[in-house]
């Protein structure tokens, strides 16, 4: 069945495009990311324009992040203080992103840094959380306990000045990289269009310690709360959110956010790194692929503006 | 070179003489003025009818009549890219910006355009794929060809240009008809028809007529709600999300 999208300017099918809201939802639910990484370039591919897809897709988030964050709020696993203050570092840094996008746009330059970032990020988190998941599995076939935190092993991140006590999720850390973490994430989304819950949650397992009881939680908020600010600012200054669009990727994406929980909560959780980082390797290798092999259309036509 | 210049003046020549004899006159209707953008717009087909009115004045044309219809929609500025290798990555490198290049563009005709008109009447009358201007912002280059090449070779991939040399159809001599196919991507705003009557391969009579694409029912109430109200439209969506997860995570709960 075609249903024609009133912003996008073209007609879909939407058993299709429900179908891609089950199966991303279902990945985002399992692993609890939002899977605008996966969304986005799966739009582009049915043919529709980045820049919508890129503003769609942040509604389509939010949505997913709303019903996993209600989860997770009713199970109390949500650390509202850390959640705020990764938050007012996050608002910086998506001001800092949405300057940089609009100066490289001006540049003809913000299609090439989209898909090196894509190759580099998603290569890195990809492969570091394969070479982690790989060695947690093997320690576990030699039978030595799996280690999931170390309580003594300070960095020098843990002596930095003005330190707070996040009580829900029992730690004790300075306010300094709490606000940097916000800051890198928020950069990094408003620039490539995703919600970067997949490079947040490693980023706070390992350089903050908090505990894997909140860390889903808490992360699943703070991408609900940038990913509705980013809805809004897209639908102000842009114009280029389709509500058609946004609504049939919801319905399928949260269906299947709930179905990939179930289907996360039955899986070691080592297993579940690796076969995310398998994920988000093989994502950024796709787009290594199409950065260095020869394409066999060269030419692109972009509207600039239309009369 | 000189031939054809040759031609074309000897074709202005029996132009303005045939004009001054008593020419044909074009009379054309189309189907619908108006394409209606519902959500179960998948494209449309138009049709345009027409015929040649001749009086006891006007010559007798040995060689029958020939018909091209132009249809131009709404302009817009485009860029075209080409990718180059640098440094061992594939990035768009050069680029062309077109400006007022037709969104959509057919050149319909009842034979081979080289078959209707002289190359040199066709590039006078700007008819055909190659003789649509587009203008572009910089100074001519030798390799502007490539670009503008592209740009037609994905315009018409995507159905946008089409060129069919045999969609017009002669019902009797003087009777004709045309379809006009526009693509479910075709953009809204107004088309220009233009039609075009030749005879001995030279330009005889042309009229011209429009069409306007609109969006209605919700694809309109969305598309202007989106434009006029952004930041309401924004909080609504955002509401909607909310929703739909509140939602979900009530239909699907389990403890």
């Amino acid at each position: 069945m075609q249903i024609y999208l009133p912003i996008a300017d073209l007609p879909v099918n939407i058993f299709l495009i429900l179908a891609m809201g089950l199966a991303v939802g279902f990945i985002s639910g399992m692993f609890g990311i939002g899977g605008g990484f996966l969304m986005t370039p799966l739009l582009i591919f049915i043919g529709i324009s980045p820049a919508v897809s890129v503003a769609t897709v942040s509604s389509h988030i939010a949505a997913s992040s709303a019903s996993g964050a209600i989860s997770y709020w009713r199970k109390d696993a949500v650390d509202v203080p850390l959640g705020g203050m990764l938050l007012a570092g996050g608002i910086l840094g998506t001001a800092l992103g949405v300057w940089l996008f609009t100066v490289l746009r001006s540049a003809d330059l913000l299609d090439l840094l989209i898909a090196l970032s894509y190759v580099v990020l998603l290569g890195a988190v990809g492969g570091l959380m394969i070479v982690e998941a790989v060695r947690a599995i093997a320690r576990t076939y030699q039978g030595k306990p799996v280690v999931l935190r170390r309580p003594g092993s300070h960095t020098w991140i843990h002596g930095l000045p003005f330190k707070i006590r996040f009580k829900r999720s029992k730690i004790y850390v300075s306010a300094i990289p709490v606000c940097v973490i916000g800051l890198i994430i928020g950069f990094i989304g408003a620039i490539l269009g995703i919600g970067g819950a997949f490079l947040l949650v490693p980023m706070l397992i390992y350089f903050l310690r908090v505990p894997t009881a909140t860390v889903i939680g808490t992360s699943t908020l703070l991408t609900l709360v940038t990913m509705g600010s980013a809805t809004i600012m897209h639908a102000t200054t842009n114009h280029l959110v389709d509500a058609m669009l946004a609504l049939i990727l919801m319905v399928g994406g949260v269906t299947g956010a709930q179905f990939g929980a179930r289907a996360g909560l039955l899986m070691k959780p080592e297993r579940l790194r690796l076969l995310l980082g398998l994920l988000v390797l093989s994502v950024g290798l796709r787009f290594a692929i199409d950065l260095l092999g020869q394409p066999n259309e060269l030419f692109s036509i972009r509207v600039v503006d239309g009369t | 070179m000189k031939r054809i210049f040759a031609t074309a003046l000897l074709v202005i020549a029996i132009s303005s003489a045939s004009y001054a004899a008593r020419a044909e006159r074009l009379i054309s209707s189309l189907s619908s003025h108006q394409v209606l953008v519902s959500s179960s717009f998948a494209g449309a087909e138009l049709v345009l009818f027409g015929s040649v009115e001749r009086d006891a004045a006007t010559i007798p044309r040995r060689g029958g009549y020939n018909l091209v219809v132009t249809v131009i929609g709404p302009r817009q500025t485009l860029v075209t890219r080409r990718k180059d290798r640098v440094f061992g990555i594939w990035a768009n490198a050069q680029s062309r910006t077109f400006v007022g290049a037709p969104s959509y563009l057919a050149v319909l005709s009842n034979k081979p355009l080289d078959e209707i008109a002289s190359l040199g009447t066709q590039q006078r009358l700007d008819i055909g794929m190659d003789n649509v201007p587009l203008p572009q912002t910089a100074a001519m280059q030798p390799t502007d060809l490539l670009f503008r090449d592209a740009l037609i070779r994905l315009k018409k991939e995507r159905g946008l240009y089409i060129e069919e040399p045999n969609s017009v159809t002669f019902l009797t001599p003087n009777l004709f008809r045309a379809g006009i196919r526009l693509p479910a991507e075709a953009p809204v705003g107004s088309y220009e028809v233009e039609i075009k009557l030749f005879a001995d391969g030279t330009n005889i009579a042309r009229t011209s007529s429009a069409l306007e694409v609109v969006k209605v029912g919700v694809e309109q109430f969305v598309a202007s709600a989106a434009r006029d109200y952004g930041l309401l439209y924004g909080l609504g969506t955002t509401l909607m999300a909310l929703l739909t997860g509140w939602f979900a995570s009530v239909v699907f709960r389990r403890d």
